[in-house]
């Protein structure tokens, strides 16, 4: 115990196949699939958790409000307490944080945590974009927000304008290492990502993130469930989260003080000096691309303006011999909102278990989680280890 | 566990918010409830809040709320899309991990502008149940009706809730339907809603919002001279579908209570004043019932949820109307309750006491 | 008890929130879905013999899952009910109904749906009925009509044959239709208004005097009320902009590719979005000084449409590190 609390264990990891339409289940069935999945990983059944925590993005999606109440039988919670959070895009990291501090308030032994999106039930742009009478519609979904943002920082920064392809290229590279990820596209090239028509100038088709159903679970436990598993399980070593407002003078909106503090706090909990070299892999919410080079810089693993040189290096690369990035294919190649921060968590937590199968590196002893919401307002964060803290 | 106390809060609620954002309704709950105890954003390691996009028609409502906290520089924040009472039990978590003393909570809700009962039927069974839109009160109804018939009460009994609430209620600026002489056969005589639900029985539709500050151990004993220290906070739900579970007895709240009081030392019976998040009287009578509140507690002295029930924040504003309760010294010992979903489906028990 | 401010010269406008969505079932669901496409109802039985109505895909008492899919009778006894009069929209319904929990024969649990009868005082608990359906079934429970007095219904087979395994349904649209009465807070009331007399409002913070525009009545930084309103001239400089080449739902008029731009008036503190237009898109860059371009006098309305574009005025640019929010002045951060 310390400033943390409780000392939390990841115990079990649970995810579905990730795609457009799942159209085999229900919203149920989609979030059971992952839910079981992380039971059976943890050695647990239903009567072993002791609470739920799920996170999804907004309730029109799929049309249904307060979606814990429908779900409360499907995730075995009937008797149980169920939390239900939403901080927008950074969801799946939050839902996960909270999780945790019912484990570091000595509050629960065992808790269950859950995000899900079922977009194939309506339309993203719909969901995100309501329109509102008397403004001026002329955004069109997330990408019409962060375009702007990403072209202030090519202008700052000077990179070349390929690095956010480079970024595309590699996260669908390690796409074909993750059974579970959207997009598989083996016979992808370089240059069809770069002849991809533009969608919100600077970015290209080919740099955005897909709209996917899925489900993405985690069974969280103290120290005595820790060190009672009987395989490998993922301490956490820190947590974060900060929010500040979407617009106001003075504002970073390359790098928001909301991210740099979340950073260096998350750090600081986790006894890291140097994110660079201590942390052995990152899972960083990266929905637009050139996002891979900005959060870096952001985050501290690259000196301002000089992330873009870890991409170009090919050093964020699985097999760069850097710091390997989204070795999962990250947001870019598999995005099921509610769902997509907790995914960040989960494979951080896989890599530090062993367990992340074709796309783990080798010897992961601490691995970063992270994810973001709003106009980047909103972040949440862990640092995983495979050794107690 | 750490002691937790609500050492202030604020209030605001009335029948339509008509010319007001979310944003403008909480600037001044928010500044209200720092300022009574003398503490500025800075001090404040924690921030939680509740609301629902759906409610409004607005996606992503509570990113333009944020602006309410003054969030520079950045802040330890999150947001539950439920009520507030349950942002106030993920902050009250953080407290009891140590590494923070004060916690900012607040939720609101501003239902006027679609029709309520209906937006409810969104949250059933989105195969079976919601494409017949069966409407709140309609579903209340339902389980009204069984309270009745299984001979648990009468609706002349429970039209005496709706005046005891009523009753109480006077005095309180918050409250949308207040009356000293409102009487049974008042009740009895307004408009039939849902059958065996009169207009009286159904909780007033409100709009509003609250602001909670929640200090740890000494620090609450510093800000106030009478914290409302939380000794036992429990939530539980129960199961979906209107068809499978025990629509009279809400087993969650009977079980929440239950748990709250081994926490707590005391036993929800034992309390002095009970504030209860009800939809219709008949839940007022279920909780009552199920939780064990005996005839000595006094039941919603502020008149309750039944005299202004703001979606998303009736839960969060019971727990402040329990907390001034002891802050006043009128009450020792409190209970405040908060519900979510059709037929309290979920149900959230807070147990309170002053030095 | 009353509203806060009169309603009078108030603007408002219809918000709807409409979309049919499709809903995939699952094969427990779904086979509930085929049973009523068939006229049958369909439970899930659990290994003790208790039978949920509609078909669940889990017993809610230990999460397990339930698979075994039964028939039970289309008729039943009410548990309770309720009269809805006037109809909900959005309902199945178009005259004043009952509403009950039906257990039927087979059942364990009781399912909801509507009892058709005449008045309030056809109903009752304890009352027998019977399924009703509909002529043209997809799979829906819709196709279920509803409930009658038994005896009283209109002597349909009770079932067809099954063509569950033939075709089973898998997936089935749930429409949603919400209607809001979207009204403007005071203060954007103010700041709409003043676009029809071609002004441009901000708000001025206490704290710092920081210019906010449009006007939310708050400083988000220190969270402090701003009531104070400032006109602001109709130029200023494009902070950033994104060229967009989607189409955007509900604006068939603007021709792709377009560009969108965070204006930054001379004298505000932050950007707020426009479209900018007049000049080539690939020559809209960071820094552009841009003026405002009215529609017609006779066109102006209390909304922020009353501004078709921005177009470039011609004056020189803003330096790019000032450009746009001050943020690229702030903590010594520069920004080429």
């Amino acid at each position: 115990m310390g400033s943390l609390g409780e000392h939390t264990a990841v115990l079990g990891v649970g995810q579905t196949k990730y795609q457009s339409t799942r159209g085999d289940v229900s919203i149920a069935g989609l979030v059971r699939e992952a839910a079981l999945r992380a039971l059976e990983d943890a050695s647990c059944t239903w009567a072993d958790i002791d609470a739920v925590v799920i996170g999804k993005a907004p309730d029109f999606f799929e049309g249904l409000m307060m979606p814990e109440l429908f779900l409360a039988d499907a995730l075995g919670c009937v008797g149980k307490p169920i939390l239900r959070v939403h901080t927008a895009g950074s969801v799946g990291g939050s839902t996960a944080l909270v999780a945790t501090s019912l484990i570091q308030g000595r509050i629960h032994q065992r808790v269950l945590t859950l995000g899900f999106e079922k977009q194939s039930e309506s339309n993203a742009t719909w969901a995100l974009s309501l329109p509102q009478p008397f403004s001026v519609s002329i955004n069109a979904g997330a990408g019409g927000y962060f375009s702007p943002i990403i072209r202030r920082y090519m202008a700052r920064s000077g990179a070349p304008d390929l690095i956010g392809c480079m970024v595309a290229y590699k996260d669908r590279r390690h796409a074909l290492l993750n059974p579970y990820a959207h997009l598989h596209q083996p016979d992808l090239t370089f240059d069809q990502v770069v002849d991809a028509p533009m969608l919100w100038d600077p970015i290209r088709f080919s740099e955005t993130c897909p709209s996917s159903d899925g489900a993405c679970a985690m069974v969280l436990g103290d120290e005595t469930a820790g060190d009672a598993a009987g395989g490998p399980v993922a301490w956490v070593h820190g947590t974060a989260m900060r929010s500040e407002a979407n617009n106001f003078p003075g504002r970073d909106e390359v790098s928001p003080q909301a991210s740099r503090d979340c950073a260096a706090e998350v750090f600081a909990k986790a006894g890291i000096v140097d994110p660079r070299t201590e942390i052995d892999v990152a899972e960083i919410y990266v929905p637009f691309s050139w996002y891979e080079p900005m959060w870096l810089e952001s985050l501290g693993f690259a000196e301002r303006d000089e992330g873009w040189r870890m991409v170009e290096d090919g050093s964020t690369g699985i097999d760069g011999g850097g710091l390997p990035v989204n070795c999962s294919g990250g947001v870019l190649s598999s995005n099921p909102i509610g769902a997509s921060g907790m995914i960040r968590f989960a494979e951080a937590a896989l890599q530090v278990r062993g367990m992340a199968g074709e796309h783990q590196v080798d010897g992961a002893q601490k691995a970063f989680g992270h994810a973001y919401g709003g106009g980047a307002q909103y972040f949440a964060m862990w640092v995983v280890g495979a050794n107690k803290p | 566990m750490r002691e937790i106390a609500v050492v202030s809060s604020a209030i605001h609620q009335v029948e339509a918010l008509t010319f007001k954002t979310d944003v403008q309704l909480m600037v001044p709950l928010i500044n209200e409830a720092r300022d009574a105890v003398g503490l500025v954003q800075a001090d404040v390691g924690f921030t939680c809040s509740g609301s629902s996009d759906f409610l409004a028609g607005q996606g992503f409502s509570f990113v333009q709320t944020l602006d309410a906290v003054g969030a520079s520089p950045p802040i330890n924040e999150s947001h539950v899309e439920m009520d507030g009472v349950f942002a106030l039990y993920e902050a009250w978590v953080k407290l009891q991990i140590g590494e923070i003393d004060i916690a900012l909570v607040y939720s609101y809700g501003k239902s006027s502008p679609g029709s309520r009962r209906d937006v409810l039927a969104v949250q059933l069974d989105p195969y079976t149940v919601a494409p017949l839109w069966p409407d709140a009160h309609a579903v209340a109804a339902l389980q009204a009706r069984l309270l009745i018939e299984s001979g648990a009460v009468t609706a002349e009994e429970l039209a005496a809730i709706a005046v005891r609430s009523q009753r109480n209620a006077v005095g309180n600026p918050n409250a949308l339907r207040a009356s000293a002489q409102m009487t049974v056969a008042d009740v009895m005589a307004t408009a039939m809603v849902a059958d065996p639900l009169r207009a009286a029985d159904l909780a007033a539709e409100a709009d509003g919002g609250c602001a909670v500050i929640l200090a740890a151990g000494d620090r609450a004993r510093e800000l106030c001279d009478r914290p409302a220290w939380i000794r036992g906070i429990d939530h539980r739900i129960d199961a979906h579908g209107l068809g499978v579970r025990d629509l009279v007895t809400a087993p969650s709240a009977a079980l929440a209570a239950m748990r709250a009081a081994d926490s707590a030392g005391f036993s929800a019976g034992s309390v002095d004043i009970a504030e209860l998040h009800a939809a219709s009287t008949a839940q007022v009578h279920v909780l009552t019932v199920g939780m064990g509140l005996g005839g000595d507690v006094r039941i919603d002295p502020s008149g309750g949820s039944l005299a202004g029930d703001t979606l998303m924040a009736a839960g969060l504003m019971r727990v402040a109307e329990a907390a001034r309760q002891i802050a006043s010294g009128d009450a020792d010992r409190a209970l405040a309750h908060g519900s979510s979903g059709p037929c309290l489906q979920q149900n959230l028990v807070c147990l309170i006491e002053g030095d | 008890m009353s509203k806060e401010l009169p309603a009078q010269g108030r603007l408002r406008a219809d918000l709807v929130i409409e979309y049919p969505f499709t809903r995939t079932t699952g094969p427990v669901v779904g086979a509930f879905m085929t049973g009523l496409r068939d006229r049958r109802i369909v439970g899930s039985r659990r290994a003790d013999g208790w039978v949920f109505v509609p078909a669940a895909e889990v017993d809610p008492d230990t999460g397990n899952p339930l698979s075994e899919i039964v028939d039970v009778a289309s008729v039943g006894v009410v548990e309770t009910w309720t009269w809805v009069d006037p109809p909900r929209p959005g309902s199945p319904w178009d005259d004043p109904h009952g509403l009950a929990l039906v257990r039927l024969d087979g059942a364990n649990t009781p399912m909801l749906h509507g009892v058709l009868v005449d008045s309030v005082a056809d109903m009752a608990t304890g009352m027998r009925v019977e399924a009703v359906w509909r002529e043209e079934r997809v799979g829906h429970i819709t196709d279920l009509l509803g409930f009658v007095p038994e005896g009283t219904g209109t002597g349909q087979p009770d079932r067809t044959e099954k063509s569950a395994v033939a075709d089973p349904v898998r997936s089935i649209r749930t429409p949603i239709r919400l209607e809001y009465d979207f009204i403007p807070s005071a203060a954007a009331q103010e700041y709409l208004r003043a676009y029809a007399e071609k002004r441009i409002l901000g708000n001025r913070s206490p704290v710092d005097g920081a210019v906010f525009v449009p006007p939310r009545g708050v400083d988000p930084r220190s969270g402090v009320e701003t009531t104070e309103m400032v006109e602001l001239p109709h130029a200023g400089h494009i902070g950033n902009f994104c060229v967009t080449h989607l189409p955007i739902p509900g604006r068939s008029d603007l021709p792709t590719p377009y560009v969108s731009a965070w204006i930054h008036l001379d004298g505000a503190d932050i950007g707020f979005l426009g479209l900018v237009s007049g000049c080539e898109n690939d020559e809209v860059r960071i820094g552009m000084r841009v003026q405002a371009v009215w529609k017609a006098d006779e066109e102006l309305g209390a909304t922020a449409e009353n501004i078709l574009y921005w177009e470039p005025s011609g004056e020189p640019d803003v330096p790019v590190e000032q450009a746009g929010n001050r943020a690229w002045l702030g903590e010594g951060m520069s920004d080429a």
